[in-house]
């Protein structure tokens, strides 16, 4: 099959368009693709697939917004992203996150977890809550001149950052 | 313990047993299942890990799940390599493993425990995919059993977690909880009613996902369909759970009414259909494993209706099971890789024989109770 706009090369974009119940064939060849701005769907196909409708758009979206960014960590590109919808380790999370909120607003209830925290680090969340109020009320002991509750609060924070 | 060399198939109970576990409203919810995504803080995700770090993986996790006191002395931890591929079928036809985990070889494992409820897959898409399994509709029970298997294992491993996204998982779709809570159900009233096509896009519209038998990308054969969540950031997982619970019972509900209004309006269309189910699985000498369990779907329903007598339903359940390919090649006498011909020839075999054994269908209990009033 030959581009249908320059009529010379092989066509090797075939795009399908469905718009007001019309269907509109393109099959082109990969320049005149680009230059009528047929872009390849095909890398996102399997992500609106695996995601549901609107998530590929949104992803197309996000990984322009991080460039060609690739975690230090696992080496996973932009392109990977792109191409399989996953990410590749735990640290690509903090790469690719400038983009990832928007995709996962179009998949999730909400972009922050409210589920369950690890115990470890929900004693540590604790941990640092405990350790901000501490110091907020020793703040305002001193601030009162109350130097009696300063004193045992100054002892109760060393205590508690000793026992961390 | 097991002895070491022990095979998954001498492991697993047989169908017969297996199909005898029951729970609440099992006449129409055939299993829960909650299963969460982990993966491990310092080690590539599987599908973009190099061998090296998929072995970490399996080597840091198997042993690890292994000790869980939680999950008893008899325990079925294995390789995925030394399992022959009869074998992982079996496991996917028991709904035990994912039909991806049984592509899976070195570097990814399966740990079963006794009672067949909990399963954990390692590096499968994730490092760890882990589900609580129960018959009929326990979902609380299922998530219960799943999140202590979870919390025991924080003590041992460290997850990849961030306060802003939860645990991270391979796959973005399941961020957060990591959570999938589903549940098979069994709903030929709805679709002989031709209500299913609105149910199913209810219930997507609740943000809640309807697949077929083997999850994402099958087909609903024997009228069996498989209700999950999608989200799983945003929300607590009791929150999905209570969600799902509740409009399961709704779908329930409207499963019971379609019965009742097709027994009370064309019950002859009901006992057409079962009937014929019964005549064609008593007496084919071929049949496909898609027309088996849609006629053995109707079966279950004429079991249900009480169309035959006190024949259980566990019965209809083991010949939807013995149907599957890989559960037909385990009973076959060579056990050999039989072709599809000669499946179709020996599953209508085994139909035949099992058939035979159940009472032919009494139309009275359909009729007859139509004409003491309205069914209850």
């Amino acid at each position: 099959m030959v581009c249908q706009f320059c009529k010379l090369k092989e066509a090797t974009v075939h795009v399908t368009e469905i718009a007001d119940n019309k269907v509109k064939k393109v099959d082109a060849c990969a320049a005149c693709a680009k230059e009528k701005n047929y872009n390849d769907p095909a890398a996102f196909a399997i992500a609106d697939h695996l995601l549901g409708l609107g998530a590929a758009q949104k992803m197309e979206e996000a990984s322009e917004a991080v460039g060609t960014i690739s975690c230090d960590q696992c080496g996973y590109t932009q392109a990977d992203f792109k191409k399989s919808g996953r990410l590749g380790c735990a640290h690509c999370y903090d790469i690719f996150s400038d983009g990832l909120d928007s995709v996962l607003k179009t998949m999730h209830k909400d972009i922050r977890h409210r589920g369950k925290v690890p115990a470890g680090i929900q004693s540590a969340l604790k941990g640092a809550h405990r350790l901000q109020s501490l110091n907020r009320d020793l703040q305002v002991a001193i601030a009162q001149e109350d130097f009696e509750s300063a004193a045992r609060l100054r002892d109760e924070i060393k205590a508690f950052k000793a026992a961390e | 313990m097991i002895p070491p060399d022990m095979s998954i198939l001498d492991f697993l109970v047989p169908a017969s047993e297996a199909c005898l576990r029951s729970g609440p409203h099992d006449k129409i919810v055939l299993s829960s299942r909650v299963r969460l995504a982990r993966n491990l803080r310092t080690v590539p995700f599987p599908s973009h890990s190099k061998k090296a770090e998929r072995i970490k993986a399996f080597e840091t996790l198997m042993p690890a799940v292994k000790s869980l006191s939680l999950l008893g002395d008899e325990i079925f931890a294995e390789s995925m390599d030394k399992l022959p591929s009869l074998d992982k079928q079996v496991l996917v036809e028991r709904h035990l493993i994912s039909r991806e985990h049984a592509a899976k070889n070195a570097g990814s494992g399966i740990v079963l425990n006794r009672e067949e409820n909990v399963c954990v897959m390692v590096n499968e898409e994730d490092h760890l995919r882990m589900q609580a399994l129960r018959p009929g509709l326990q979902l609380r029970q299922a998530w219960m059993a799943i999140d202590a298997v979870d919390t025991a294992l924080q003590e041992k491993v460290e997850f990849a977690f961030t306060e802003r996204y939860g645990f991270l998982t391979a796959c973005p779709t399941n961020l957060g909880t990591g959570i999938r809570v589903s549940a098979m159900l069994h709903l030929p009233g709805l679709v002989l009613a031709e209500q299913i096509n609105q149910i199913i896009q209810a219930v997507n519209k609740l943000g809640l996902a309807v697949r077929g038998l083997y999850g994402e990308g099958t087909e609903a054969l024997g009228n069996v369909f498989q209700v999950s969540n999608q989200m799983t950031l945003g929300e607590p997982e009791n929150d999905i759970v209570e969600r799902i619970n509740k409009v399961l019972l709704q779908i329930i509900e409207h499963e019971e009414n379609a019965r009742l209004s097709q027994m009370e309006k064309k019950p002859a269309v009901l006992l057409n259909h079962i009937g014929r189910a019964y005549g064609v699985l008593g007496n084919s000498w071929s049949i496909s494993s898609k027309e088996a369990m849609n006629l053995i779907s109707f079966l279950r329903l004429g079991v249900d209706l009480g169309v035959f007598g006190k024949t259980p339903k566990s019965l209809t359940d083991e010949l939807f099971l013995r149907s599957q390919p890989a559960h037909l090649q385990l009973a076959h006498p060579l056990r050999e890789k039989l072709g599809s011909d000669e499946r179709d020839l020996f599953r209508a075999q085994m139909l035949r024989e099992r058939t035979a054994l159940i009472p032919k269908p009494d139309p009275q209990a359909l009729l007859g109770r139509r004409e003491e009033g309205s069914p209850e």
